[in-house]
């Protein structure tokens, strides 16, 4: 190319393409902003996001499913027996809730929100909500206990389960005698004794 | 304004002080709003808010930076030459403001009303070249050296383009004083330099295109001068940090960059006068009179500074080169044609 020719050429194309980045940001300079004022205006969030845990212990049966499927280990839950007389109610699927549960923590700092713990739940107590703004300063308030129980009704349940595992021990216990006397008295010469049954160890989850 | 202070003071130093008072109420009254204004700019080209919390689409934000300048810690670099590294904001100040002493604010008021007006502004608003150089030295940090080595090296290019664009125009006018350039401008648009200024029609016809070239060519040095986007090589944050005020800050932070504001006005207060009439009314006599001149003359200077921030959110930073290329091989040959150009319009 001719140097004058492409020398003037220059200049031509400098003045043009500045002129057009400036028609360019004149025309956005009167576009809506996309700015969305955050704190006091949200974004809506999809349908099926995952944030915060919330779990509805009115419909919690203490079935331990969640806490197994989480990969992450944040969620711990102990559960005591009910003795027969106790009415627990049912949930609102209709299940019938057989255990109380004293414990239901949830480290929300642990979480990873993969929501793995949401779909084996039998009543769908357990569920992911849109809040997201939960920081604490102190890295131990993020454990979220969703326990509705109050230490005295625990101690109660508590007391309650041994009392009805005792007795269901000594019934067996004296079940078992007697069958070992009938044995006995059957004289079956080399009579195997029958081992009395271990008694059965409330469910419950090991602190991590 | 001069001779009113003399009349009730006598010919005392308090004429003088007050006297350099406007501009200096001016610049800080000024940086409040052209802050404000370069930050809602850049936001609203970018679709962006810009400032929203502080009052009305945070409006008191200026106000908020300058409290926070105010309180911040005034560091001085362990290594630093301290007596230059705290005296080169100042520099860098007085010789911005010393060039708002030649500047007419109107028909009523002029700092000083010197017969070497645009030379005087020329001459000391060279003095922000050494105040950087000092900033940038004293800081013994790299980066501030070598952002001050471009600052000067740009400032002291493009000082040649812009020089010649002034003395097109002072060829035209017989005149430096920006005062009496302004005057001659007054009478309506038409007599603005940009369109021939007094010359006789024939004339005129030639002037145009040439005035437009100087226009030009003046604009973007002085662009240059104020280190500005697509100039702001001296600053530019992602090779040098911040340029020549890296280690700076607080107070002294703040005062380089009220200078830096202050300088851009200037350079488009000189715009103005030397092409756009200065004060005077583009209406012929319509909206005359010492306050209406001094409203032109600040509004018309408020359209050079948002042209500017118009072109430094649009343009990207040229590089070194580019730079010299500009000044040496376009600015400066075009410039000289043009005054060659124009000096025979004038024998002519």
């Amino acid at each position: 190319m001719n140097p004058v020719a492409e020398y003037f050429g220059d200049i031509y194309r400098g003045l043009r393409t500045a002129t057009i980045g400036m028609r360019i940001t004149f025309k956005h300079l009167f576009t809506r902003a996309v700015t969305i004022q955050y704190p006091t205006v949200k974004m809506k969030l999809p349908e099926r996001a995952r944030n915060r845990l919330y779990v509805n212990m009115d419909d919690c049966i203490g079935c331990d499913q969640c806490a197994m499927a989480c990969p992450v280990d944040c969620i711990q839950i102990e559960t005591i027996k009910s003795t027969p007389e106790d009415n627990l109610g049912t949930t609102s699927t209709g299940q019938k809730k057989r255990l109380h549960v004293p414990v239901f923590d949830i480290d929300i700092a642990k979480c990873c929100y993969c929501g793995l713990c949401v779909y084996p739940c039998p009543t769908e107590c357990i569920k992911m909500t849109d809040v997201y703004e939960f920081s604490e300063f102190d890295r131990h308030s993020l454990i979220y206990s969703f326990s509705t129980m109050t230490p005295a009704e625990i101690e109660t349940a508590k007391m309650k389960a041994k009392k009805m595992e005792e007795e269901a021990a000594a019934k067996k216990a004296a079940a078992a005698a007697a069958a070992k006397a009938a044995a006995e008295a059957k004289a079956a010469a080399p009579a195997v004794p029958v081992p009395p049954a271990p008694p059965a160890a409330p469910q419950q989850q090991k602190p991590e | 304004m001069e001779q009113y202070l003399t009349s009730h003071f006598g010919d005392t130093i308090w004429v003088h002080i007050l006297m350099g008072v406007p501009p200096l109420v001016f610049i800080l009254l000024y940086a409040l709003v052209v802050i404000y204004l370069e930050m809602k700019m850049a936001a609203h080209m970018q679709d962006r808010l810009a400032y929203m919390r502080t009052g009305w689409h945070g409006l008191l934000q200026p106000i908020a930076d300058m409290l926070k300048l105010l309180q911040k810690e005034d560091t001085i670099p362990a290594a630093a030459d301290k007596f230059l590294f705290l005296l080169a904001p100042y520099v860098v100040f007085i010789g911005t403001y010393a060039a708002f002493a030649a500047l007419p604010f109107g028909s009523a008021y002029i700092g000083s009303g010197i017969n070497v007006g645009v030379f005087y502004i020329l001459a000391i608003s060279s003095l922000v070249v050494v105040g950087l150089l000092m900033a940038g030295w004293a800081s013994n940090n790299k980066w501030s050296l070598f952002g001050a080595l471009r600052s000067a090296a740009q400032i002291v290019s493009y000082e040649i383009p812009s020089a010649l664009a002034i003395l097109a125009v002072v060829m035209m006018a017989g005149t430096m004083n920006l005062q009496e350039l302004s005057a001659m401008q007054t009478g309506g648009i038409g007599h603005w330099m940009i369109l021939g200024g007094s010359l006789p029609l024939a004339k005129k016809l030639i002037a145009v295109p040439l005035m437009l070239i100087l226009f030009l060519i003046y604009y973007v040095s002085s662009m240059a001068e104020v280190n500005r986007t697509p100039f702001d090589i001296p600053e530019a944050e992602s090779e040098l940090v911040q340029g020549y005020n890296t280690e700076y800050s607080g107070m002294k932070f703040a005062i380089f960059y009220l200078a830096e504001y202050a300088n851009l006005f200037a350079v488009s207060a000189i715009v103005t006068v030397l092409f756009f009439g200065g004060w005077a009314s583009p209406f012929a006599s319509l909206m005359t009179g010492p306050w209406w001149s001094a409203f032109w003359f600040v509004t018309k200077g408020m359209f050079f500074v948002s042209l500017n921030i118009w072109l430094r959110w649009t343009l990207p930073r040229f590089r070194v080169d580019q730079l010299m290329y500009m000044s040496w091989k376009v600015l400066t040959p075009f410039a000289l044609a043009c005054v060659v150009g124009l000096g025979l319009l004038l024998v002519w």
